[in-house]
């Protein structure tokens, strides 16, 4: 069962293209990542997915429905959630403030339950709840990011970099998170830089390579091709 | 680094020898049919070079003396105090709006005809201003044309009244309700934009409304404005000496009291409070509402708000409507309380002096807002001894204030938790 298809999706920047006619296919309950270089069009895939920008042409179908002609909107309704790139949590906000904004659209009762669910994942949060966001430290703020995405009791999240700029005891407990997200049934698209880790949790793979995907594999077979280990791992 | 000083110094003083020259040391006389050219006294040369030598000092020990201004701070007691906590925060504003309410009901009684005529053009601005705030000061949108709905607000009533001969209670939601209207209408076409580009569009927008306004001869006698536009009425009771309208009655007769100006003006002023608290309750609740909400978390991040489903339009427009609603609310009053209406009252300085009352205030704070609204109008009136200088009063005073308290009087939000406290 599939839950987000993206066939021969092109997406432009005014004149520029920078997908050139991408397709991926992410089942559900999976954890899929998408590695490639800067300025590939990782956060543009994520973004068109979104509808901000909308893709110039392909299709895009979010359980079984095409979002292609969409607006943002309605999209980030229906059971999609997206922790951007550079987290945009809301600084002027409280961490609690930020956490009611992720549930804009659902019901009180609703958005108690989701805020204990969340703080049970990130007890930090708990602590900081009437702490101004911005005030907060960077691995706390990813931490908010993630649950003011999980506010809306999506179906499926779509994360862009959590680990950037985080110290790798905190990079091991977002995977940590992200992994138990998958146990809880909640489908993950994962974009990263940091491709090992990234590859060893997922069950599958992308490589992106200037608008284009290159490869896509399972995680164990992609962490052993050695064309990805020398662009992406390190050698 | 010093040798960059003089030279920069130089060059101010420069310019302002180049700026004050043609304006002061020139003048035009109309001599019969001809315009002459005469140079001005000695003395405003004198004053003029002084001028620059003055500027060519300050801008020497510029760096000194914005030093010893950034430690002015200091003098404020409450600028290093911790933040009040949001909810006790909330709960002593309360306290001091219902204060200054209960102060502001009795206080027209004690005054003299001229404070209170001016206490209702401050109620006034305070109802523009608690608008403004909601698209400047929560939305985050730069609205430099404001003064277009309060316009909006104004003529409605006036040409109803003209037309139809309808009251000023009819008129009030109509005139609210059009120029919310028109705030829909204008926003749609501003929504893509932002900072900058909107400013501009609704600079023009507002510069539209008031030709528009000026042009339409036919409609709104131009230039000439629109007169007898009615006062308010009690239950339909007036309160000039003699009744206008058919089957009301007049004030002091129904009371047996006898007949003073002073009832009008007075009554003016209730109403204008009146007004100002339904605004003020209004806006806060919506504060309060998702709606408030949104507007905040689109002014903080429009990429954030939109990727939680928020529609950027639907916010946006919200903002919109709602802050020329409540312009057109106070256009009403004004176009009451002044009895006759023109252009002229809505040209672009009057939303620039909209604005200075909400960034003065703290964009968002609404005690800010009506403080800021207090100080702004009462300050030119108070300066007037200094005549033909009080604008340049006024405009120091703004400056000094950006220097000092750059996030305005009382903003929203204490911007930082100092850290300090913690080690
Ligand atoms: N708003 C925009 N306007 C114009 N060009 C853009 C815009 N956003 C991205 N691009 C261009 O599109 C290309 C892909 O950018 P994108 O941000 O998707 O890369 P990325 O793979 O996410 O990179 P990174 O790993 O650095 O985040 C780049 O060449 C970038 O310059
Ligand atoms: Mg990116």
């Amino acid at each position: 069962m599939s839950m987000l298809v993206l066939e021969d999706v092109h997406t432009h920047y005014g004149k520029i293209e920078a997908l050139h006619g991408v397709s991926v296919e992410v089942n559900k309950g999976e954890i899929v990542s998408l590695i490639g270089a800067n300025g590939a069009g990782k956060t543009t895939l994520l973004m068109t997915v979104c509808g901000m920008p909308q893709a110039t042409s392909g299709r895009i179908i979010l359980e079984g429905r095409d979002i292609t002609r969409e607006p943002t909107a309605q999209i980030m309704r229906s059971g999609l959630a997206i922790v951007p790139e550079g987290r945009r949590i809301f600084s002027g906000l409280t961490v609690e403030e930020n956490l009611h904004m992720g549930g804009f659209f659902t019901s009180k009762s609703e958005i108690r339950k989701s805020q204990a669910h969340v703080y049970e994942l990130f007890p930090r949060l708990k602590e900081r709840e009437n702490q101004r966001a911005g005030t907060m430290s960077g691995g706390e703020q990813q931490m908010l990011a993630i649950g003011r995405a999980l506010m809306s009791s999506p179906h499926m999240i779509i994360l862009d970099e959590p680990s950037l700029g985080l110290a790798p005891l905190i990079i091991k407990q977002i995977f940590e998170i992200i992994g138990h997200l998958r146990d809880e049934g909640i489908t993950v698209f994962l974009v990263e830089q940091n491709a090992h880790q990234a590859l060893n949790l997922a069950d599958r793979g992308y490589v992106l390579e200037t608008g284009k995907i290159r490869l896509h594999d399972t995680g164990k077979n992609l962490l052993a091709n050695p064309d990805v280990q020398n662009a992406y791992l390190g050698g | 680094m010093a040798a960059n000083n003089i030279r920069h110094a130089l060059f101010c003083a420069i310019v302002t020898l180049i700026i004050s020259f043609p304006i002061l040391g020139l003048s035009l006389e109309a001599k019969g049919v001809n315009i002459t050219l005469s140079g001005a006294k000695t003395s405003t040369y004198v004053a003029i070079v002084l001028a620059a030598v003055a500027v060519f000092v300050f801008q020497i020990f510029r760096d000194t003396f914005m030093g010893a201004l950034g430690k002015l701070p200091n003098l404020n007691p409450l600028a290093g105090r911790e933040p009040m906590e949001q909810n006790k925060r909330v709960k002593l504003e309360s306290w001091l709006l219902t204060g200054i309410v209960v102060f502001a009901l009795f206080w027209p009684f004690l005054v003299s005809r001229g404070s209170v005529d001016l206490a209702t053009l401050v109620l006034i601005y305070i109802m523009l201003a608690l608008g403004l705030n909601v698209v400047v000061g929560l939305a985050g949108l730069l609205d430099l044309g404001y003064v277009a709905f309060y316009a909006v607000g104004a003529y409605t009533f006036a040409l109803l009244s003209q037309y139809t001969g309808i009251s000023f209670w009819m008129a009030l939601p109509i005139g609210a309700l059009l120029a919310g209207l028109t705030g829909m209408i204008l926003g749609f076409p501003v929504l893509r934009l932002r900072g900058d580009y909107l400013a501009i569009v609704t600079l023009g927008f507002g510069e539209i409304i008031r030709i528009l306004l000026n042009n339409w001869t036919t409609l709104t006698g131009g230039p000439n404005g629109i007169g007898g536009i009615p006062e308010p009425t009690l239950f339909g009771m007036e309160f000039g000496r003699r009744v206008k309208e058919e089957g009301n009655t007049s004030f002091h007769e129904t009371f047996g009291i006898a007949y003073s100006g002073e009832h009008k003006v007075i009554f003016l002023y209730l109403i204008a409070l009146v007004l100002a608290v339904i605004t003020a309750l209004i806006i806060r609740r919506f504060m309060r509402m998702p709606v408030g909400r949104a507007w905040e978390a689109l002014r903080e991040d429009e990429i954030a708000a939109r990727s939680l489903g928020l529609s950027r339009t639907a916010v946006k427009l919200s903002a919109f409507t709602i802050g020329a609603f409540f312009a057109g609310f106070a256009g009403t009053v004004f176009a009451s309380k002044q009895g006759f209406i023109s252009p002229e009252s809505f040209v672009f300085l009057e939303s620039a002096i909209i604005l200075a009352i909400v960034v003065l205030g703290g964009m968002g704070s609404q005690l800010g807002v009506i403080l800021a609204a207090i100080a702004v109008t009462i300050l030119p009136e108070l300066a007037r001894e200094f005549s033909e200088y009080r604008m340049l009063i006024f405009g120091a005073a703004m400056v000094l204030m950006m220097v000092w308290r750059p996030q305005g009087l009382l903003p929203v939000r204490r911007v930082q938790i100092t850290l300090n406290k913690q080690g």
